[in-house]
């Protein structure tokens, strides 16, 4: 029990760092649109999402109604759902409905990516500490960021904020090199994503919504040519 | 914190709350299914895919110090580094374009 939430702690090491670069940009975007420090570390430490948190910077302080903001976090959030669906097929036994409720909300697409691409089943004490370090980074750098922002030099943020990029080429790349099936999937999700983002016909697509487009196109796609790829998942 | 705020946050976190909550509590079961199965294993790359490319490009507002730091993740990552590894490696060539620019 120990070893697997220590596990989960040293997988959620990296992404945690991550999350500090990426959470410290939030917190000065949100100082500088006008919110409160305080208040930009309550909507980090309720939400731990990057995209649906910096939407919600502008509504706030533009006034938008209550309707605008709940359809842009759904538009943007649906994606856990995606990745929800696909997580529930990798849950050990023991995950039981009320562990759901109580660590689900720590679902964030890197947590998703490292629990999803494990070999083994995912245990709640394993998915508790791969979120327990992110969840501290993710509340840490928004303060930092919303209360020293200011200080740090435009070109060690621009820097850091990239890491979490970095971060994802590393889950995908080895994907990528091991399976054929794995390294067409997600080229076609690029290609398509690079589509909707270079081509002015879809450019009132937001970014929530595109990513919902490409991974549902890619691996339907997918699932249609190399229907085996679900299939070594399963030892 | 005015009462607007607190209905703003209200909302967001209810919202993304149970995006993130009914899938996890309301499916139980495996999925036999075969399409489905390799759908569902996919959706980890493909999302992780699209939101890296093409948007690292232009994240840090210089295409090629963005170019760069992809270049040096997928080389890093290739050669086997892990995820600290890669990042740091990314941020690392980042920073060394945007200095030089």
């Amino acid at each position: 029990m120990k070893a697997i939430f220590k596990t989960g702690i040293i997988d959620g090491l990296p992404i945690a760092v991550g999350y500090l670069a990426v959470s410290f940009s939030f917190g000065i975007a949100a100082v500088a649109a006008g919110l409160s420090p305080v208040e930009a570390i309550i909507i980090s430490m309720t939400n731990l999402t990057s995209a649906g948190q910096f939407a919600s910077i502008g509504i706030i302080t533009s006034g938008g109604s209550y309707i605008e903001m709940a359809l842009s976090q759904f538009v943007i959030n649906l994606r856990y759902a995606l990745m929800g669906i696909s997580l529930s097929q990798k849950l050990d036994k023991s995950f039981t409905r009320l562990h759901a409720l109580l660590l689900g909300h720590a679902l964030t697409d890197e947590i998703f990516a490292v629990a999803a691409s494990r070999s083994k089943k995912v245990r709640p004490v394993y998915f508790f500490g791969l979120a327990v370090l992110p969840y501290i980074g993710w509340s840490l750098g928004t303060a930092a960021g919303a209360v020293f922002g200011a200080l740090l030099p435009d070109k060690l943020c621009s820097a850091l904020s990239v890491s979490i990029y970095g971060m994802f080429i590393a889950i995908i790349v080895p994907a990528m090199k091991k399976s054929r099936a794995y390294l067409t999937v997600t080229m076609l999700a690029v290609a398509i994503s690079c589509c909707l983002h270079y081509v002015k016909l879809f450019e009132s697509i937001s970014s929530g919504f595109a990513i919902i487009i490409c991974a549902v196109i890619a691996s339907a796609a997918g699932a249609l040519i190399f229907p085996e790829g679900g299939e070594e998942q399963d030892e | 914190m005015n009462s607007r705020f607190l209905i703003y946050l209200f909302i967001m976190f209810t919202v993304t709350y149970l995006i993130r909550v009914l899938p996890l509590t309301l499916i139980r079961k495996k999925i036999h299914n075969r399409f489905l199965r390799s759908f569902l294993a996919y959706i980890p790359y493909t999302v992780l895919g699209t939101m890296t490319f093409p948007a690292m490009f232009y994240a840090v507002g210089n295409t090629a110090a963005g170019i760069a730091g992809a270049a040096v993740a997928l080389i890093a990552a290739f050669c086997g580094g892990g995820l600290c590894t890669v990042a740091a490696l990314a941020s690392a060539a980042v920073y060394a374009v945007l200095l030089i620019i």
